[in-house]
């Protein structure tokens, strides 16, 4: 016999947990189910990066009502998540690089957008006295930061078990099927059943929308992540790069997260990622030239995170072209999860409401499929 | 001084010259494998047979016979043709078999047909009250320094724990002229009547002889407090006095120095960070890897070797230490397979080496409450996460020790959880009500040692790699 | 704390512990050199500043992290005295990029 409730979401990374909450802020019962346990993958054990920085234009309206939520994400959950707002510095590190950013940031401007603002060397420095001198400027953008991405994704799945989503971690959803207007999933010995299903499988989503009839193109990726030791408060932005793969980042504590998406092989169906430490040394020589104070700093952990990368490089979100009651969402391809808090908010306005005022109309599936369901 | 590996591939690769590795190596090498050992210490010999080749202790009697039997081992090690390195810290290996090992400040990359892991054990964590106070150690640490430096406690000194190690270190510092002033003994009373039914089989093993003349010898110069139920260090900034109740009665002796051991467990990082399964061992009360009778590990090409296979002591560790490398040479060379002991040989030594370990586990298997610390007493001493942190961390959602890392930085400091990793999972299993092996362990991850941003920086780069650099 | 045996007869080696000379024999490890030194080695950690001495010895506590000809966060006890070595007793966080 299925328990019937109002929504079953699969997957509990950050985009699961966060849709979840929303769906029981909006007074809905969900079922979240987790086939490890919340923030396991990618949402876990990412860089924690809350950028609105350098992002995909179709992404950026849903990055901007994500920020809004961050700035307030105690009130949310309880939980401060160790967000910090010292902004996020794209650096250039030549006049080549520096004409691109002023580009980007001038078409940015014409369409309506203005977190991101181009600064010269003299804020550069400002911002970030230990990059090295050659640089000759960059972007800020000044509300950006970062946050603890385990202790965020777990205040969210605690935060949504509160307010009665009922969570059901290390048992995966099988047998995923619709029949008389429901969808119905099997958890172990348990069975739900809810007229709205949500894929936020991240690594897993791909199957589970190909499964349903709607493949779309992803692979599965690791980025790798390494952190030093704690070193003396240098440095507030995370800083990218224009050029080159680095995102770079102090924490309160002290120690110093180097990433940039050098990816380690996935071993998805051991969830297990094996490093490649040559990929790693390239960062280690970036960081050796970019900021020579961590010329000694030691590397004491590396890591990597199993998560889906789209061809496009943007994420799977919205209702299915195929079902009813079906929504996607994944593929969020390395920048997921500062759009994670937004993300949940926008897809319970799409099951609650039937529409959002936040535009995502670009990140649907149907780009890879035309609709076949009626408006 | 330090020079890297002489190839970019070998046979096999021995990580660790303690009992097994040295004999892995030899039996490797002699049999005409190209092999190479690596060690991170300044000469071989592991813990049991540290600083064999070196040591400034030159009488015999006073280290024992047990110990001089290392320098056998030495010296077949350098007859065969086995390359060794000393002061080489591997800090990466993977289930492709690559391994990255610092060597003098500079990294360098091998793989390996097979790897023959010999690490070895570490101390059990002991988290009593005032366990990071300067002046408490292990009583490993004081053996060390007596094997390798001919240091002996020269201030007040208190020994505490249980076990054939303390034994023995206690008689070793005597015989140097070293001065103890007690012996706390925290073995379990029931343990006795537990380890009785494996009596047997230790009566007729040949540590049991040994034993006693050696605890023997202790106790007619120490005092000896047995049945102690609780122990606690304290001091402002430096160790001052040990307290303690046994038999009810709680006592506070002043102390400069404090000596701690409850066994060995195994040295499980590099194992684990390569992927190889592991079990809690409700016994021994570690986690151990899932092996064949061979060695072999879950992970394809590696075997383990020694006491990071399960505690079983060094005579063991030599044979395990043959048998892996029979394994290798029977897999890489058959033919030479033939000049070697037999498998059927070396299973029976074996047997014979690990005769009276079940008693010995059964007597010294450490009482709950120097395992599973409370309140205020520190778990984790490299981020400072005391027992009541974890069980804060519990109570509001944490589940493992995976999911602690998001409320508290246990075992994310630079030991990498080989100071808390059993204590968090034995914390977490009780106030959870789960069995260890359901709570799990820490995900370990390379560099299992750490490792200098500009060593990392120097590493050789493929084409590849350099390509990638500019972003797509 | 400790001190040494009279049967040992290795040759003298002289290190300094923060600018200060200290006489080690050949085959110590740094750790072993200052915890014979008698002179007062307690690093304090970077967390809380607590005081630390080497716990273990043996490559695993890494209570015995000090700094050694400039370098930082070596493991003391594996590391082996050397004439005129200078080392420093980590107060702390240890200053990146000296």
């Amino acid at each position: 016999m299925s328990r019937h409730v109002d929504a079953i979401v699969i997957g509990g990374g950050i985009h699961g947990c966060s849709t979840a909450l929303h769906l029981c802020l909006a007074g809905l019962k969900p079922v979240l189910i987790e086939k490890d346990y919340a923030g396991r993958h990618a949402s876990g054990v990412n860089a924690g990066g809350v950028r609105q920085l350098a992002r995909h234009i179709p992404e950026i309206p849903l990055s901007i009502r994500s920020m809004g939520i961050w700035e307030k994400i105690t009130e949310l959950v309880d939980d401060d998540c160790s967000f910090e707002s010292h902004g996020q510095v794209l650096v250039a590190e030549n006049e080549d690089e520096l004409a691109v950013c002023r580009a980007r940031v001038a078409e940015l401007n014409a369409l309506g957008f203005t977190h991101e603002e181009l600064i010269d060397a003299a804020e550069l420095r400002r911002l970030v006295p230990a990059v090295a001198e050659t640089c000759p400027g960059g972007v800020v953008s000044r509300r950006d930061g970062a946050a603890n991405p385990a202790q965020t994704t777990t205040a969210f799945r605690r935060k949504a078990e509160q307010l009665g989503a009922t969570v059901r971690e290390g048992v995966a959803a099988r047998n995923i099927r619709y029949s008389d207007g429901l969808w119905h999933v099997d958890v172990g010995s348990e069975s739900f059943a809810a007229p709205v299903l949500v894929n936020a499988a991240g690594a897993w989503a791909g199957r589970i929308a190909a499964d349903l009839g709607e493949p779309v193109p992803v692979e599965t990726v690791a980025p790798m992540l390494m952190i030093t030791s704690r070193v003396p408060h240098f440095i507030d932005p995370v800083v990218i790069l224009r050029g080159r793969k680095l995102s770079f980042k102090q924490f309160k504590n002290g120690t110093v997260l180097i990433g940039g998406g050098h990816l380690a092989t996935p071993y998805q169906n051991r969830n297990e990622t094996v490093l490649d430490w040559k990929s790693l040394a390239t960062s280690a020589q970036t960081v050796f030239e970019l900021f020579p104070v961590m010329r000694s700093a030691t590397i004491v952990r590396a890591w990597a995170g199993i998560e889906a990368k789209m061809k496009d490089d943007i994420p799977v979100f919205g209702p299915s072209s195929r079902h009813k009651g079906l929504y996607h969402q994944f593929g969020f391809s390395l920048h997921g999860f500062q759009l994670g808090p937004g993300a949940g908010a926008v897809m319970a306005e799409l099951i609650v409401d039937g529409g959002t005022q936040t535009r995502v109309s670009d990140l649907g599936i149907d780009r890879f499929h035309p609709s076949t369901l009626q408006q | 001084m330090s020079v890297a590996p002489k190839r970019d591939d070998y046979d096999v690769v021995v990580i660790g010259a303690g009992p097994a590795g040295l004999a892995a190596a030899a039996t490797s090498a002699e049999a005409g494998l190209s092999t190479l050992l690596l060690d991170e210490n300044i000469g071989p010999g592991g813990q049991v047979f540290r600083a064999i080749s070196s040591t400034p202790v030159t009488d015999r009697n006073q280290l024992g016979a047990d110990y001089w039997v290392g320098a056998d081992l030495v010296q077949s090690l350098r007859a065969s043709n086995a390359e060794v390195i000393q002061r080489a810290t591997v800090w990466s290996l993977d289930r492709n078999l690559d391994i990255a090992v610092s060597i003098g400040g500079a990294s360098a990359f091998v793989k390996a047909k097979r790897v023959i892991l010999a690490t070895g054990a570490l101390e059990r964590p002991f988290p009593i009250p005032g366990w990071t106070l300067p002046g408490v150690m292990t009583a490993g640490a004081a053996q060390t320094m007596l094997k390798s430096s001919a240091l002996v406690p020269d201030g007040r000194t208190v020994i505490a724990g249980q076990g054939p190690l303390l034994w023995l270190l206690a008689a070793q510092i005597l015989r140097l002229g070293g001065r103890i002033d007690r012996i706390l003994d925290t073995t379990e009373r029931g343990n006795y009547f537990a380890a009785l039914p494996h009596a047997f089989a230790f009566l007729t093993s040949p540590y049991f002889a040994k034993g006693l003349s050696m605890m023997r010898e202790v106790k007619a110069k120490v005092q000896v407090v047995s049945g102690v139920t609780e122990l606690a260090a304290s001091g402002d900034g430096q160790l001052a006095s040990v307290s303690y109740v046994a038999g009810g009665k709680r006592e506070t002796i002043p102390a400069d120095l404090l000596l701690l051991h409850q066994g060995v467990v195994p040295n499980v990082n590099l194992a684990m960070a390569a992927g190889i399964e592991h079990r809690w061992d409700d016994l021994q009360l570690c986690w151990s890897p899932v092996l064949d009778a061979s060695g072999n590990s879950s992970v394809a090409g590696i075997a383990i070797a020694g006491d990071g296979a399960g505690i079983g002591g060094a005579n063991a560790a030599v044979v395990r230490g043959r048998i892996a490398a029979r394994a290798a040479v029977e897999a890489l060379a058959p033919a030479a397979a033939a000049n070697l002991p037999a498998m059927a040989t070396l299973r029976s030594d074996l047997a014979k080496a690990e005769r009276g370990r079940l008693f010995l586990d059964t007597l010294f298997r450490p009482a709950p409450q120097f395992r599973i610390p409370s309140g205020d007493t520190i778990v984790c001493r490299c981020e400072e996460v005391t027992a009541k942190d974890v069980l804060d961390s519990v109570a509001i959602g944490a589940t493992g020790p995976n999911q602690l890392k998001a409320y508290r930085r246990t075992g994310m400091g630079p030991c990498q959880g080989r100071l808390c990793g059993l204590t968090v999972t034995e914390l977490m299993a009780q106030a959870r009500g789960k069995t260890p092996q359901d709570i799990g362990y820490y995900r370990l991850r390379a560099p299992v040692k750490p490792i200098m941003l500009a060593e990392l920086a120097a590493v050789p780069k493929s084409e590849a790699d350099v390509k990638a650099v500019v972003r797509g | 704390m400790f001190r040494r045996s009279e049967q040992d007869e290795r040759p003298q080696v002289q290190i300094f512990v923060d600018g200060v000379a200290v006489a080690a024999r050949q085959g110590d490890t740094v750790s072993a050199a200052l915890l014979a030194s008698g002179q007062d080695a307690r690093r304090s950690t970077a967390v809380s500043g607590a005081p630390r001495l080497p716990y273990c010895m043996m490559g695993v506590c890494f209570d015995c992290l000090v700094t050694i000809d400039g370098v930082g966060n070596r493991q003391g006890c594996l590391v082996p005295v050397a004439e005129g070595m200078q080392i420093e007793i980590q107060k702390g966080k240890r200053e990146i990029g000296k």
